[in-house]
């Protein structure tokens, strides 16, 4: 390979809009390896790209969808995951992938996240935490730190933010794992094995918003803020987590948190409801409907 | 008792607007519905919610109107026929995404079998308040198609035009019913599912290669490809050129939301109904719609009883508004006369047709009720009058 080669070719090409490359985000930013460990997931797990649709909502993570050559689906803001919903029931050969941000999933699109997650809905939902609102310039949302500055908070942010692992587990998702944008191959295994799995499962990545979030709260640059990262994270994949809450003394506990089996929606759905019976009004035989139970 | 398994209930029934709205979605080839409980539409969603998943179709509860919105937006691009129903306060919440689906050109389906407003209002009586926010709810330049059934049985005729409309067009249609129709019951007769035209949905021929999701035909409507047909279609709700793909400037704008306007500004005469009863030759013409055209019926024959040449125009389309034809109509007679259950919104744009041409009198009421028949045969009476 000649050395023009090498800087023509990405590994991922294959899977990437390449037309729509250059991307929009900024030098430091850790969107695309976030972007770039997804699609080494995604090759492994060997999953039809033709069936796979991708759907983001808006902000600088809701533009992943655009650039990965998929069915890109870019909602409206807090919208992908019913968005998504739609098209897995309506579909359900269909592998649906949700991609956004922090503001976009937990704050405006907050209800929707939290009831996917208790329908299991058999969606993947990666969600990149980068604590801030990048796209409009930086402004507080509900995973900005307490005391983090930022375009809102001008004297420090006085709400408590949402732990997303915790929120995420309570509400239902059958798989739990946060790890920061640094731990690419960990990272990589969790979203392999989310795609793999059925049910709701829920991938929250740590990003650095160097820009914005990193320059407001003297963090440094992109680098500094990744070895910040490096120096501040501690695997724990059985941790309480209520105790996993992120803050700014900047210590970020990762791991595989979360991992259980419950039937999905289309399964109840199908399986328990839709299935020829003798009396289709009738109830859903009681054995049946422990074994929903047991799981829930 | 219900025959679940078949999609179609061919036979004659007794049925409310509600349930022939469901029964019409499900002939029409719905096979998806997401909804949220609401007065006076939840008859719509029960029904969905027995019937659908009997017929291999899927219902689902969502969280909220705006979900329900956005998730049959999805169905609809898994290829699904979906539909939602709502009323006033989930209409005004499901703008949001009405938007994105005139936006990026869905074919779907939307009921508000409207009630009295505004906020809470009166959420099990009559109004038709919401004729308006129809057409401009959602933020930005948009054209829109609403029907307005005055009957059960058009409940159920209307819901299978709506879809229709919908593929043929690529764009969300209203179905524009009120509490009054919804829940009054009356004969619904539902034909053989031979007898029951479908519009296929617009499909592309193209290579995925070669494939450009947003370039229109003749009619200025693109052909679709679905999710998981192999296309790695682009769809977003920006600004986007034919490929779909974002294009933040004035020239994309113009030729994108122009081309949207025009899809349906253009196509107006194969999409407006019209139901003209003693319109040639009367001196003064009733234009109204949904229930307030058949409460129009009464004051319009005893007015004809007394000698006034009076004639009904029922608004079977709002939107698109039949501008053409008001205006023709116009230079013909001497008054029009518009009662509808708000405080005059389609009476401002047959006056605006008019144009000084005929005297328009606009017969509002606040809702909760529909018209007494004399207020209407007041207004009758005071158009002829000099």
């Amino acid at each position: 390979m000649t050395e023009e080669q090498i800087a023509l070719n990405h590994p991922m090409d294959a899977y990437l809009r390449e037309d729509r490359i250059p991307h929009i985000w900024c030098s430091g930013c850790g969107l695309g390896t976030c972007l770039n460990t997804f699609l080494h997931a995604l090759v492994k797990s060997k999953i039809d790209m033709k069936k796979t649709s991708i759907v983001s909502g808006i902000g600088c993570t809701g533009r992943v969808a655009g650039y990965v050559k998929l069915d890109s689906f870019h909602t409206t803001h807090g919208r992908p995951i019913p968005f998504a919903t739609g098209l897995k029931l309506a579909n359900p050969k269909l592998k649906v992938i949700v991609f956004s941000g922090d503001g976009d999933l937990i704050s405006i699109g907050g209800n929707h996240f939290i009831h996917a997650a208790r329908r299991n809905v058999d969606l993947t939902v990666i969600c990149v935490n980068n604590f801030t609102y990048g796209m409009t310039g930086g402004q507080g949302g509900p995973t900005t730190p307490i005391t983090a500055r930022s375009a809102t908070t001008p004297f420090g942010n006085f709400e408590f933010p949402f732990n997303l692992a915790y929120l995420a587990a309570g509400s239902g998702a059958v798989y739990v794992a946060r790890w920061t944008m640094l731990d690419v191959r960990r990272l990589e295994n969790s979203i392999l094995h989310a795609l793999n799995k059925k049910g709701f499962t829920f991938v929250e990545i740590i990003s650095p918003c160097p820009t914005l979030y990193g320059r407001m709260n003297k963090l440094g640059n992109g680098l500094k803020m990744i070895k910040d990262y490096q120096k501040n994270t501690i695997i724990n994949h059985k941790v309480d987590l209520k105790d996993a809450a992120l803050g700014m003394d900047g210590k970020i506990v990762v791991g595989n948190f979360v991992d259980i089996q419950r039937p999905t929606f289309t399964e109840v759905l199908y399986d328990h409801i839709a299935k020829p019976q003798p009396n289709k009004k009738e109830d859903i035989p009681k054995e049946e409907r422990k074994k929903i139970e047991h799981h829930a | 008792m219900l025959e679940v398994e078949k999609p179609v209930l061919t036979g004659s029934h007794f049925m409310n607007g509600d349930n022939a709205c469901a029964e019409g979605a499900l002939a029409a080839g719905c096979r998806f519905f997401a909804g949220y409980p609401i007065t006076p539409a939840t008859e719509v969603t029960e029904r969905m919610s027995e019937r659908l998943p009997l017929v291999g179709g899927v219902y689902i509860q969502m969280e909220d109107e705006i979900a329900s919105m956005i998730a049959i937006l999805g169905a609809s691009w898994a290829g699904k026929r979906s539909m939602t129903a709502t009323s006033g306060p989930g209409f005004s919440l499901m703008m949001e995404n009405m938007g994105l689906g005139i936006m990026i050109e869905t074919p779907c389906v939307l009921v508000n079998v409207q009630r009295g407003g505004p906020s809470t209002g009166l959420p099990t009586l009559v109004g038709q308040g919401d004729m308006m926010q129809a057409r401009w709810g959602s933020h930005g330049p948009y054209e829109i198609i609403a029907l307005c059934p005055s009957s059960p049985q058009e409940m159920f005729d209307l819901t299978i035009k709506a879809f229709n409309l919908s593929e043929e067009f690529r764009t969300p249609v209203l179905v524009m019913a009120d509490e009054v129709v919804g829940h009054m019951s009356e004969k619904v007769v539902i034909p053989s599912p031979e007898k029951i035209k479908i519009h296929p949905r617009l499909k592309t021929k193209e290579k995925p290669e070669k494939y450009l999701p947003f370039k229109p035909n003749k009619n200025l409507v693109p052909p679709m490809a679905n999710a998981g047909e192999g296309y790695h279609i682009h769809i977003t709700g920006l600004t986007h050129d034919e490929k779909g793909y974002p294009v933040i400037n004035a020239k994309t704008q113009q030729k994108l939301v122009k081309r949207l306007l025009d899809k349906i500004r253009l196509n107006r005469d194969k999409i407006i109904i019209l139901e003209e009863d003693n319109v040639e030759g009367a001196d003064v013409v009733v234009v109204s719609y949904g229930i307030s055209a058949r409460t129009a019926v009464l004051p319009i024959q005893q007015a004809r009883k007394e000698g006034t040449k009076v004639g009904l125009l029922r608004l079977v389309t709002v939107w698109p508004f039949p501008e053409e034809r008001i205006k023709a109509l116009a230079k013909k007679v001497k008054a029009i006369v518009v009662p509808e259950l708000n405080q005059g919104q389609i009476s401002l744009v047959v006056e605006r047709c008019a144009a000084g041409n005929a005297k328009v009198i606009s017969v509002p009421h606040m809702g909760g009720e529909t018209h007494d028949p004399k207020e209407i045969l007041a207004a009758i009476k005071q158009a002829v009058k000099k």
